[in-house]
C-alpha cells in the first residue's frame, strides 16, 4: 500500500469528518477522545497515528480486517498496552489507565468475546461481583440479589433468575450478564469486543435490544464485529482501521457497503490498473490434470462443502472478508483441521488428508496466518525452525547432518533474503517479516507441489511484502501450485490466475483473472451477495453467517 | 555432556553463560563450607591393595547416581511440558520386583541377578508406557496421570512384597551399589554411561529437537508435521526405566527394599535437580548437563547436612533455603535487577537492532 495513497485517503477523510462534525453539533463533547495514538511492538508498528472519538449515546463500530489494530486500540484505551505517543482524553481530561480494572473504575468497561465471568457463581453474584451490598454481618445476599435483579430488569432481562448458576444459561445470556455487570459498575463507556461471533440470530437481536436501550440511556458503546449486516443494523458511526493506520471515521448511514469494504481492505487504484492482468494465463489446455482437486470438501461449523481444483504452476487466490472461511478452507486442504466431508484427489490418486503429517506426505505445505502461535517455535534458532518440517518428514532416527542443515540454511536464508542471516539466532528475535521468510523457507525445504499461504504478507513491512510476493510468482512459474489467501484483495488479484470468492463460510463464486478484473469485481460480488439483507430495515442475519458458532477466530 | 567441549577454556566460556552456573557456584560453596569445618574433607585416599578410591567426594558421586538417573528422565518429560511424579514409586516397584525375585530364587547367582534386573526394568517400562499412553493418547494431564501412578506404584510395590521389607543376598547385585570399577563406584560409572548414552540418543538424533519443539509450541510442531504421541510415550517410558535403574541402585546398597521408604519423595529431588540445572518447568529447551549438575548438587547438599550435623528435623528447611536461593539467582527478574544495576553504573547501551 503506497503511503501516498493513504495520505490522499486521509485528506478525503478529513473532509468527511468535518462534515460529520457538523452533524454532531447537537451532540455534546466526546466522552473518549484518542488522538494520534501510536504503539510499536518489536518489529511491528501496531498502531500509527490512530484517532477514535466516542460520544455518549452512540454505538460506534470499530471496523478492520485481522491485524488492523482493533484489539490493540481497545487495549491502548483500557491501559493494557502503553501508548508510545498520542493522547487519550476521557471526559475532557487526559487519562492513562494502568489496566482493565483501572479503566473500569473510571467507567470504561470491556466485555470480551470469551466472557470473563465466574462459571461457578450465580447470575446475581456475577452481576454484583465487587459491588456486593454489605450489611452489619458481611454481605447481605438478599439485598445483593435484589440489586442484581434490578440491574437485569434495567436491561430488559427481568426473566432471568439471579440465583441461577451462571453455567446453566446460554453463552448469549452470559454475555448480557457481563453487560449488566458493567452497568452495575456505572459504566459510561461499554466496549464490546466481537460479542456476536458465537451467537445465533435471535440472540444477536436480544443483544442489540439491550445495546439500543443502553445507548438511549446515554452510554457510549464501542462495538467490534466483522459481520457487515450487524454493523449496518446497529451502529451510528464507524471508524475504519487498516494495518494499524487510521483510515477514516464515518456516519454509518453515509457509507455504502462496497465503500466500507474497500476502505477496510484498501485499494491502490493505480497499481491495480497496471498489475491487474499480470498473472493472467490463457485458458487451461484441455486434458491437463489438476494437481489437487476436491469435491464437497467441508467441515461442520467451519466451512460448507466446497469444490476446488489447483493446477500445476497455478496460483489460486482465496478471497473474502475476515471470517468468510478462507482460512478454514486452506486448513482443510492441508489437513490442519480434519475434514468431515469431501473426496480429495492429489496427483491423480484419491487420498485422504486428515492431518498435517498426511498433508506433508502428499507434498502439500501450509503456512499459517497465525505466525506466533502456529508457525514459529520461538526459542529455537532460525536453523532449527527452518529444518523442522524436513526433519519431521525424515523421522527422528535420521537426523539431517550438519552439512545438510548448513546447505538448507545457506540456500533459503540467502534466497529469501532473511536478515540478519545468522542461522544460530533464536527466531523470536527476528522481525515479523523475517520470521515469515524463515517459515516460507521451512515449507519450501519440504519441496512441496502445493503451497498454501495464509496471509503470508500480513503485519510485515512493505519491502518484505514485495519480496514474498515476488517469491510466490517465481515459484508458480517453476511449476508449483500455490493457494494464496490474503485479506488484501489487490494482492490476491495481482498474484492469482483464478480467484475463489468466499463469504460467510461458503464459496459464492469463482473468477478467472483477466484484464477487466479488479478488486472492485470481488467487492461487488461479496457486497451483492448480502444485498437482500441490506434493503430490509430490521436486522435479518443470514443463516450461513450464524452457522459459524465461534469458529471465526 | 551433550556437546563435548573442544577445550577447557571454551568449556568454561560457554558454561559461564549457562543458567546452571549458579548451581556450580553453590556446589563449590558447599564444598568450601565443608572444607572449613574439616580441612581434610576433599581428601581422596587410594587403597593400595584394591586400587579403590575413597573419601567424601567419592561418597557424593555414589549417592548422586540414583538422583542423576531420575533427573535425566525428568528433564525430558519436563521438556515436553509434562511432569513425572511417579518416579519415586517406580523406584520402589523396581526395587521390590528385584528383591522379591532374588529372595525367591535364593541362589544368589549372577543369572538370577540379571533376571531380576530385566524384570524390574521391564515392569518399570510398562508403568511408563501407561503414563505415556494416558498423557498422549487419552489426553489426561501429566500431573494427574503421574500422581495416580505415584499412588498406584507405591501400592503395587507393597502388593509385590506383601507389605514386607524384603531382603535378599546376591553378590553381583550388591557389587552394583558397593563395588568399584577402576577405583570409582560402580553405580556412578553405570550412571555416567547411561547419561552419556541418553545424551547421545537425544542430541545425535532429531529427538532432542522434536522434544523441544513440542515443548515450546505444540501447535506449531504439529503443523510442521511432528507427531507428538510417539515422542510423549518415549519420554515417559524412558523416565520410568531410568527410575527403575535408580530403584536398583538404591536397594542394592542395602540389599533390602523398604516399600514405604525406597524412592520416597525422590520425585522432588528429580524436579529440583532439573530446575537447578536451568530447564524451565514450562517446557522447551532442556539441558541434560544442567540436570546432572543439579543431581550432584543435591547429593552434596544431603551429605553436607549430615556432615555439619544439622539436626534431622531441620534438614528439609536447610535444603529448601539453599534451593530457593539458587532458583532466585536464576530467575529472570532477579537477573534483570542485577543487569539494571550494572547498566545504571555503566553507559546506557543501545537496544539490539532488529533488522
Amino acid at each position: 500500500m503506497g503511503s501516498r495513497v493513504g495520505d490522499s485517503m486521509r485528506l478525503k477523510d478529513e473532509a468527511g469528518r468535518r462534515q460529520n462534525e457538523q452533524a454532531d453539533m447537537a451532540a455534546t463533547e466526546p466522552i473518549v477522545e484518542m488522538t494520534d495514538i501510536s504503539i510499536e511492538f518489536p518489529g511491528v508498528k501496531a498502531l500509527q497515528n490512530v484517532q477514535l472519538r466516542l460520544y455518549p449515546g452512540e454505538v460506534h463500530t470499530l471496523m478492520g480486517e485481522n491485524g488492523a489494530g482493533k484489539s490493540t486500540l481497545i487495549k491502548a484505551l483500557t491501559g493494557v498496552y502503553k501508548i508510545d505517543s498520542g493522547s487519550i482524553l476521557v471526559s475532557g481530561g487526559p487519562r492513562q489507565f494502568s489496566g482493565t480494572a483501572d479503566a473500569q473504575s473510571a467507567g470504561i468497561s470491556t466485555v470480551y468475546q470469551e466472557v470473563n465471568l465466574c462459571d461457578n457463581l450465580t447470575v446475581g453474584e456475577n452481576v454484583m461481583l465487587g459491588n456486593e451490598i454489605r450489611g452489619a454481618f458481611g454481605i447481605n445476599w438478599k439485598k445483593t440479589h435484589q440489586a442484581a435483579h434490578e440491574a437485569l430488569v434495567g436491561l430488559g432481562l427481568g426473566d432471568l433468575d439471579p440465583r441461577q448458576p451462571l453455567s446453566s444459561i446460554s453463552l448469549a445470556l452470559q454475555q448480557l450478564v457481563a453487560i449488566s455487570r458493567a452497568m452495575v459498575a456505572k459504566s459510561k463507556v461499554l466496549i464490546l469486543d466481537e460479542p456476536t461471533s458465537s451467537l445465533d440470530a435471535n440472540e444477536v437481536e436480544g443483544l442489540f435490544t439491550v445495546m439500543r436501550r443502553l445507548r438511549d440511556q446515554g452510554v457510549a458503546i464501542l462495538f467490534v464485529s466483522h459481520f457487515l449486516d450487524q454493523v449496518y443494523a446497529i451502529s451510528d458511526r464507524l471508524t475504519v482501521l487498516r494495518n494499524g493506520e487510521f483510515v477514516g471515521e464515518h456516519l454509518t448511514r453515509d457509507l455504502g457497503r462496497s465503500q466500507l469494504i474497500s476502505l477496510m481492505i484498501g485499494k491502490d487504484f493505480e497499481t491495480l490498473a497496471s498489475l491487474g492482468s499480470n498473472r493472467r494465463r490463457d485458458a487451461r489446455e484441455s486434458g491437463e490434470q489438476p494437481f489437487y482437486s476436491a469435491t464437497d470438501l467441508g467441515r461442520k461449523g467451519s466451512i460448507e462443502p466446497v469444490d476446488i481444483a489447483v493446477y500445476p504452476g497455478e496460483v489460486v487466490g482465496l478471497a473474502g472478508l475476515l471470517g468468510s472461511g478462507r482460512t478454514e478452507l486452506g486448513r482443510l486442504m492441508y489437513g490442519a483441521d480434519r475434514p468431515d466431508s469431501g473426496a480429495v484427489t492429489i496427483g491423480g490418486k484419491s487420498t485422504e488428508v486428515h492431518s498435517p503429517v498426511a498433508g506433508l506426505a502428499t507434498k502439500i505445505a501450509f503456512s499459517t496466518e497465525n505466525r506466533r502461535d502456529e508457525g514459529i517455535v520461538g526459542d529455537l534458532t532460525v536453523r532449527e525452525n527452518l529444518i523442522l518440517a524436513v526433519q519431521a518428514r525424515r523421522g527422528w532416527a535420521r537426523p539431517l547432518s550438519k552439512r545438510e542443515q548448513k546447505e538448507l540454511c545457506d540456500k533459503y536464508l540467502v534466497e529469501l533474503n532473511v536478515r540478519p542471516s545468522d542461522p544460530e539466532r533464536p527466531i523470536k528475535n527476528l522481525s515479523g517479516g523475517n520470521q515469515q521468510k524463515v517459515l516460507l523457507g521451512r515449507w519450501l525445504a519440504t519441496k512441496p507441489q502445493l503451497l498454501i499461504l495464509d496471509e503470508p504478507t500480513r503485519g510485515i513491512d512493505i519491502g518484505a511484502k514485495a519480496e514474498i510476493q515476488e517469491a510466490i510468482a517465481t515459484l508458480a512459474e517453476e511449476g508449483m501450485s500455490v493457494v494464496f489467501i490474503s485479506s488484501e484483495l489487490e494482492e490476491v488479484v495481482r498474484l492469482s490466475e483464478r480467484i475463489v470468492v468466499l463469504k460467510d463460510h461458503r464459496k459464492i463464486g469463482e473468477i478467472i483473472n483477466g484484464p477487466d478484473i479488479t478488486a472492485d469485481t470481488i467487492v461487488d460480488l461479496i457486497a451483492s451477495d448480502g444485498a437482500e439483507a441490506q434493503g430490509v430495515e430490521a436486522f435479518e442475519p443470514e443463516p450461513a453467517a450464524l452457522a459459524s458458532e465461534g469458529s471465526v477466530n | 555432556m551433550s556437546n563435548p567441549p573442544s577445550g577447557a577454556a571454551s568449556f568454561v566460556k560457554t558454561s559461564v553463560k549457562q543458567p546452571y552456573i549458579w548451581a556450580i557456584a553453590a556446589l563449590v560453596l558447599l564444598l568450601i563450607i565443608n572444607l572449613i569445618k574439616d580441612p581434610s574433607y576433599l581428601g581422596i585416599s587410594v587403597n593400595a591393595v584394591t586400587g579403590d578410591l575413597s573419601g567424601n567426594l567419592i561418597d557424593i558421586l555414589r549417592a548422586s547416581a540414583p538422583i542423576m538417573m531420575i533427573a535425566v528422565g525428568m528433564t525430558l518429560v519436563i521438556a515436553t511440558r509434562g511432569i513425572d511424579l511417579s518416579v519415586g514409586s517406580v523406584m520402589a516397584v523396581s526395587g521390590a520386583v528385584s528383591m522379591e525375585f532374588m529372595h525367591d530364587a535364593g541362589d544368589g547367582s549372577l543369572g538370577s541377578a540379571l533376571m531380576a534386573i530385566a524384570l524390574a526394568l521391564g515392569i518399570s517400562a510398562f508403568l511408563g508406557l501407561i503414563n505415556g499412553v494416558l498423557v498422549s493418547i487419552v489426553g489426561l494431564q501429566p500431573f494427574i496421570t503421574t500422581l495416580i501412578m505415584m499412588l498406584a506404584g507405591r501400592g503395587l510395590a507393597k502388593v509385590i512384597t506383601s507389605g514386607q521389607n524384603t531382603s535378599a543376598s546376591n553378590e553381583f547385585f550388591r557389587w552394583i551399589a558397593n563395588g568399584t570399577v577402576l577405583g570409582f563406584p560402580v553405580v556412578f560409572v553405570i550412571g555416567a554411561v547411561i547419561v552419556a548414552l541418553v545424551a547421545l540418543l537425544v542430541r545425535r538424533s532429531a529427538l532432542g529437537l522434536m522434544i523441544e519443539s513440542i515443548g515450546i509450541n505444540p501447535k506449531a510442531a504439529r503443523m510442521a508435521g511432528i507427531r507428538p504421541v510417539g515422542l510423549l510415550i518415549f519420554v515417559y517410558i524412558l523416565s520410568a526405566v531410568l527410575a527403575g535403574v535408580a530403584g536398583i541402585f538404591s536397594t542394592a546398597s542395602v540389599m533390602t527394599v523398604e516399600v514405604a521408604k525406597t524412592g520416597f519423595s525422590s520425585e522432588m529431588d528429580a524436579i529440583l535437580a532439573v530446575v537447578i540445572g536451568g530447564t524451565s518447568l514450562a517446557g522447551g529447551k532442556f539441558s541434560l548437563t544442567g540436570s546432572v549438575i543439579g543431581a550432584l548438587l543435591i547429593a552434596t547438599l544431603d551429605k553436607t547436612i549430615v556432615f555439619l550435623a544439622i539436626p534431622s528435623s531441620a534438614t528439609p528447611a536447610f535444603k529448601a533455603i539453599v534451593i530457593v536461593a539458587i532458583c532466585l539467582l536464576q530467575s529472570q527478574r532477579v537477573r534483570a535487577l542485577f543487569s539494571q544495576r550494572r547498566a545504571r553504573t555503566s553507559t546506557p547501551r543501545k537496544e539490539a537492532v532488529s533488522a
